[in-house]
């Protein structure tokens, strides 16, 4: 069984291309299985058109709530609740003019109030929190999910992703998998990282793109692994391009691209196209390259 | 002139310009007099410094409780690692362990030990500053890097918010718990977006959330020409305000990557938040 | 005595799983007769804490040894709380990792060998 490599597109900073960048890798390497794991909000399906095989519900947690009748409106929920989710705006039942409920996008599925009700007036069940899908692409298969609006992203259905992911490269014999990551710094990205082979951070030649991209560095190095910085639409700024680089190469981590601003990256997403499959000119050679210098490193000769 | 509101600047997808028409805005607002506060509640990757540059006046270190056990006191019942759906707290035997890491500061541990065993003890999450950039207070957060206690942060940063102030919050990309942390309880929302089928499908997400907060909320498009129509479409067709349209000029790119106000750098779109805030006060 | 195996797979044949918090199964034997119960790991679809809740099953279970290939902190200071033994570096099957240990080949881990999350998507 070929050993399946795998490698994360983060970015520290939204906004700065590592979806359309990833589309394009997924393009040039033809046999990968993919991962959108920015599942707060995934955007690679609007590039990939995936064919949706499966869809499955997602349980991230639990969560609590009144049951109506029973409640007899003595406020202990609302006592013991530290996220403020027990409120007292509930309909009169036989028993009390108003009772409580609990505000599913506060509730953080501790189960204190369920604990601590006199009356047992609380249910605390798992939750459906989302949807995540297998499908086809043009590409290769896709994993993807969609959080419902107002979730915790824990990083659990993160880990379901790639590790559903790696289960089809495995089933496929699919050398390679790549992992369209979200920006921050916090459990969905660490999820996205831990045990990678490679991380490419995708940055721009921007103040704000410099300074979150150290932050992110340091996360990586943090998870120690091997990390690559590549520049986005580096010509926007020259100077500050020049700093990122200079500043890579102080901190030991390799350049691994630098991109022009284009505007076809727009056109190709307005017609469904990664950037590398709508023009043969401007900046394609530049993600090739990207490409190829990613390729060599997670596969030494 | 001076009010009490709070304005939140969220989008479904990062990089929009959330940053850079909270900045601005603050700016503007100020100017003219208005009793100003920012508020940076991206405290993962905190960039409203960046723009504002200002004189940072104090600091304070911020932490959540996690629990601490007595073991004089604790009978070893295990009622704490029965409640706790986290497994930050465990017992083994006669021990009691404990996860500070994936302690999520519940209190069910703290409230179930029937031998009151269990104190509170600080565990750092992160910082906040506080600043002035000439009459605009300034508050940022600052996560601290491998800590995952983002909403508990936030609401910290939160717990600044002045009267008699504008305060316009800086909300981080998204729409899970740090983004329904940043906008809870705030008067009005501005949701920015790009004209592209990535700007439209997030800001979908964002408006979802915004809803189902019960949240007024009205729509800006930064970047305005680069791609299509499909968000005025969507925005007219839900009956959406569209309250600002900033255009998509290099020339803005460029200011924004050397870290300058587009105000001050390019003074003709002055006028646009201007009108933005025109807008904003009309709602209040 | 018992001892517990991460597993691949549900027989003595299957390969040791190189991952403690979020392997597929535990294989807990009596080592004197070589009789078996196979446990299915309830945590690798954990949100967090993968490491502590299959630490607490084998514990659970009565194993007075674990063996595996990595362990990462949560789970060996659980598994040390308990005063259950951990080795690491196992390798092969279940039933040539159980020789190994009957004959002193295998060494005990003191503290952990990997950082936290390591199997997350393996």
């Amino acid at each position: 069984m070929k050993e399946v490599k795998e490698v994360v597109v983060i970015s520290g900073k939204g906004g700065t291309g590592k979806t359309s960048i990833v589309a394009s890798f997924a393009a040039l390497a033809n046999s990968a299985v993919l991962a959108d794991c920015d599942v707060d909000a995934a955007d690679l399906h609007l590039l990939l058109k995936p064919d949706i095989k499966q869809t499955h519900d997602f349980t991230g947690g639990k969560l609590a709530s009144i049951i109506t009748k029973k409640c007899i409106g003595c406020g202990r929920c609302e006592e013991v609740c530290n996220f403020g989710a027990a409120v007292f705006n509930g309909p009169a039942n036989d028993v009390a003019e108003r009772t409580y409920t609990i505000d599913p996008i506060a509730c953080e599925g501790c189960s204190v109030c369920f604990h601590f009700c006199p009356v047992d007036a609380i249910e605390f069940n798992d939750a459906v929190n989302g949807q995540w899908f297998v499908s086809d692409t043009r590409f290769g298969p896709m994993v993807h999910a969609r959080l419902r609006p107002g979730e915790e992203n824990s990083g659990k259905l993160v880990s379901l992703i790639r590790k559903q992911a790696k289960k089809i490269a495995n089933e496929l014999n699919k050398d390679l998998m790549i992992v369209d990551g979200s920006p921050g710094i916090g459990c969905p990205v660490i999820a996205s990282i831990s045990g990678a082979d490679l991380v490419l951070a995708v940055t721009e030649p921007t103040v704000s793109g410099q300074h979150d991209l150290d932050r992110v560095v340091e996360l990586t190095k943090h998870f120690q692994i091997p990390t690559l910085v590549c520049i986005n639409k580096y010509d926007i700024n020259l100077e500050i391009a020049k700093e990122i680089e200079q500043e890579a190469q102080q901190r030991d981590l390799k350049l691994a691209g630098k991109v022009a601003y284009d505007i076809a990256v727009t056109k190709a997403l307005l017609e469904a196209k990664s950037v590398v499959e709508y023009s043969n000119n401007g900046i394609k050679d530049q993600i090739i390259s990207l490409w190829e210098t990613i390729l060599d490193i997670l596969n030494p000769k | 002139m001076s009010y009490n509101f709070v304005i939140a600047i969220a989008s479904g997808k990062g990089g929009t310009g959330k940053t850079t028409i909270a900045t601005n805005l603050a700016y503007v607002a100020s100017d003219l007099g208005q009793k100003v506060q920012y508020l940076d509640c991206d405290v993962e990757e905190p960039n409203g410094h960046i723009f504002l540059k200002p004189q940072i006046t104090g600091s304070q270190e911020i932490t959540v409780d996690v629990p601490q056990v007595d073991p004089e006191k604790c009978t070893a019942c295990g009622k704490c690692g029965e409640i706790c759906q986290y497994s930050a707290i465990i017992c083994i035997k006669e021990h009691v362990l404990t996860f500070e890491q994936l302690c999520h500061s519940c209190g069910g541990c703290f409230r179930i030990c029937p031998a009151d065993a269990i104190d509170a003890k600080p565990l750092k999450i992160g910082d906040i500053e506080f600043g002035k950039t000439g009459d605009i207070n300034f508050v940022s957060g600052r996560l601290q890097i491998g800590n995952v206690r983002t909403p508990a942060l936030i609401k910290e940063v939160k717990k600044h918010i002045k009267q008699d102030h504008l305060t316009i919050i800086d909300v981080p990309p998204g729409t899970s718990c740090p983004v329904v942390e940043a906008v809870k309880g705030v008067d009005f929302v501005l949701l920015v977006t790009e004209p592209t089928p990535f700007g439209l499908n997030d800001l979908r997400l964002a408006v979802e959330l915004a809803n189902e907060m019960n949240l007024p909320f009205d729509v800006v498009i930064n970047r305005y020409g680069i791609g299509n129509e499909e968000v005025e479409k969507y925005c007219k067709a839900e009956n959406i305000d569209i309250v600002m349209k900033l255009p998509d000029d290099r020339r803005i790119a460029e200011a924004y990557s050397s870290g300058k106000m587009i105000i001050e750098q390019l003074p003709e779109y002055k006028n646009y938040f201007l009108n933005l805030l025109k807008e904003i006060e009309s709602r209040i | 005595m018992k001892i517990a195996i991460t597993s691949t797979g549900k027989t003595l044949d299957s390969q040791v799983d190189q991952r403690f918090g979020r392997a597929a199964y535990f294989i807990v034997v009596e080592t004197e007769t070589m009789g078996f119960s196979v446990l299915e790991n309830e945590s690798v679809a954990a949100a967090g804490g993968a490491g502590i809740t299959s630490a607490k099953a084998v514990i659970d279970a009565g194993a007075e040894a674990v063996l595996t290939g990595n362990c990462g902190p949560n789970a060996q200071r659980t598994l040390s709380a308990a005063a259950v033994k951990l080795y690491t570096g196992a390798t092969g099957t279940i039933e040539e990792a159980i020789e190994l240990f009957k004959n002193g080949k295998l060494t005990e881990a003191t503290s952990p060998n990997v950082d936290a999350h390591f199997g997350i998507d393996k």
